[in-house]
């Protein structure tokens, strides 16, 4: 029988490359939690210069398929201007490692999100975002899909419990069809903060369950 | 699997030689079945060799003879216990029915399904150890309850239940007991003559007999429907061409599976236990006496399960795991969450289960490797680094 994972999947799991932690990194992101199973972090070291990516280490809490995708990325991306390593892909990642099994996907997913988050956290910390564009729901719900719903290992969106979402004066009003005693309530709207929160426009996040 | 340290004999174990010699005759010669009795001599052979290992069976339970069905296992016993009762009661008498939400998922999902039928279904929750609150169970009784299950062990963190005094409190109250001893069947001892329990479900294949072979001990007169349509089989309970290999093999181990056997298992396991919480932040789960002999589930810090096993695979052991990740459905263990634990300590959980074939140094081994592979996971991880 053939294990579920190729060879290449394991050979990074076994060794996974560009492993640790910078400690005075440029940009960092955490993408995941201890809830759902599976946990990035990834940090970059960048020349100012040329923006491009002279240092990346990721440390990863999941399963073979997280730890193997963490590897990969990190790969992929060392030597890469931020421009280029954006444009890494989900399926690029999939692609180098000889393809992942259908049911491990969000954890592989979540590696290349965390890429793209410390990328992302460059170009805030940095002031390289050009133009303020300001949040749409669309921005809020694009977020929001990077947010795990632990009962089922799939995004909020994906998993259908996003009721609402409001923006006044600064102010994103989520709400989550869930009870508020719910056993990822809590986690839920940690997470959500997290991911809204570096919006420069957004001052409060408020997210409401249901009875 | 000759070089592997095979530590997951709560899922399958390896068949005793001696299991299958006794079975050899039943597969090549006198491979009848027992149906054919009145027919030919061959058929009388089945019927003696199957009623000989239906009497051992209801003799390691303290049962008479046609107290004891077999059946293909113990998903079937007890789906025919729990809903063979439902049948029988559910419009005489009422349709509610209390379990446990740690229960296996045959009993989980047999109470699902009559709960799609209408019956009223009570998910008892246990205490931090895993074990279910006398209390709670009698105050969840109401003049419709028709059964309480409740399972001797626990599958995944051995915790052991008080089965005598669940089925004293049932009997008290005239509800019936059926308990899943699939994991402690015989190595945690059971009579039914001193336990007023009414269905056992039962299997071979965790104490080194074949597979697809199971049992269900039902006390006289209990009322219990034909759940499977068929021939008249197993006191008309359980139809099908009788697995006499099968029943003889189960027989066979259960007289292997001795009580000097079960001390040298819980010897090593809890050696091994002793060696793992050794490793920083670490933690039993399940009750630290009152629990399976073979049976250690520890949980690790930091992190998951599924990576923690494919690492140990390439060492050369074979354990389980309640991470998400490591189950098809991704969704974490219902009995670490059962038990007030929450995600991180059930995806960071690891089962050790020995059986026969396990060495005195496979302890040292495996306590060796894991400890190896906790490190190196932990370097990796972003968990916990501020230790």
């Amino acid at each position: 029988m053939p294990l579920p994972y190729s060879e290449k999947v394991m050979e990074h799991f076994r060794q996974p490359r560009n492993v640790g932690r910078i400690e005075d990194a440029d940009a960092k992101s955490i993408e995941g939690s201890p809830a759902c199973g599976d946990m990035v972090a990834v940090y970059l070291k960048v020349d100012r210069e040329s923006l491009r990516i002279d240092d990346i280490k990721f440390e990863s809490y999941g399963c073979a398929s997280n730890i193997a995708t963490g590897s990969i990325i990190t790969e992929l991306a060392k030597g890469k201007t931020l421009e280029e390593a954006k444009h890494i892909t989900w399926k690029q990642a999939s692609e180098a490692l000889g393809g992942l099994p259908p049911i491990k996907t969000h954890c592989s997913i979540l590696a290349v999100d965390g890429l793209r988050a410390a990328i992302e956290n460059y170009e805030e910390r940095h002031g390289l975002i050009r133009e303020h564009k300001p949040t749409t729901i669309e921005v809020i719900r694009k977020r929001l899909k990077r947010v795990m719903n632990p009962m089922v290992g799939l995004d909020l969106v994906r998993t259908k419990v996003v009721k609402d979402i409001e923006i006044a004066d600064g102010v994103v009003r989520v709400a989550i069809d869930l009870p508020a005693d719910h056993q990822f309530a809590a986690n839920i709207r940690e997470e959500i903060s997290e991911k809204i929160q570096p919006l420069w426009d957004v001052q409060k996040i408020v997210v409401e369950f249901t009875e | 699997m000759e070089d592997i340290v095979y530590l997951d004999n709560a899922a399958a174990t390896r068949l005793d030689e001696r299991v299958l010699e006794v079975m050899k005759p039943y597969l090549f010669d006198t491979y009848a079945v027992a149906t054919s009795q009145f027919g030919y001599l061959p058929g009388i052979e089945a019927k003696d060799a199957l009623d000989a290992a239906r009497g051992r069976m209801a003799a390691a339970l303290g049962a008479t003879l046609e107290e004891f069905i077999f059946t293909s296992g113990s998903t079937e016993s007890s789906n025919l216990a729990i809903k063979g009762v439902a049948m029988a009661l559910g419009e005489k008498k009422g349709r509610h029915i209390i379990t446990t939400r740690i229960e296996d998922f045959a009993v989980l999902y047999s109470a699902r399904a009559l709960e799609k039928q209408g019956f009223q279904v009570t998910y008892l929750d246990v205490d931090k150890l895993g074990r279910v609150d006398l209390d709670r169970l009698r105050s969840a009784i109401t003049p419709e309850t028709i059964l309480v299950s409740v399972q001797a062990a626990n599958q995944e963190i051995g915790t052991l239940q008080d089965v005598a005094a669940i089925a004293e409190l049932c009997q008290e109250h005239g509800v019936l007991f059926h308990t899943d001893a699939t994991h402690s069947f015989p190595r945690v001892p059971l009579d039914v003559r001193q336990v007023p329990v009414d269905l056992v479900t039962v299997t071979a294949h965790l104490i080194h007999g074949p597979k697809g072979v199971g049992g269900l001990y039902v006390r006289k007169d209990t009322p219990l429907g034909k759940w499977m349509d068929g021939g008249f089989q197993e006191f008309n309970l359980r139809p099908g061409s009788e697995n006499i290999p099968g029943a003889v093999g189960f027989a066979k181990a259960v007289e292997l599976a001795t009580p000097e056997e079960t001390a040298r298992l819980q010897g090593v396991r809890d050696r091994l236990i002793e060696r793992l919480l050794q490793v920083p932040y670490s933690q039993l789960n399940g009750h630290p006496t009152l629990r399976l002999p073979h049976n250690a589930n520890i949980s690790f810090r930091f992190v998951e399960g599924e990576s923690v096993l494919l690492h140990l695979d390439m060492r050369g052991f074979a354990v389980s795991t309640g991470s998400a990740c490591f189950s098809r459905s991704l969704e974490a263990s219902h009995v670490i969450l059962g038990i007030g634990g929450n995600h991180e300590r059930a995806h960071g959980s690891v089962r050790f289960t020995f059986g026969r074939f396990n060495k005195d140094e496979d302890v040292g081994a495996v306590a060796e490797a894991i400890t190896e592979v906790i490190e190196r996971l932990r370097e990796i991880s972003p968990l916990g680094k501020d230790r």
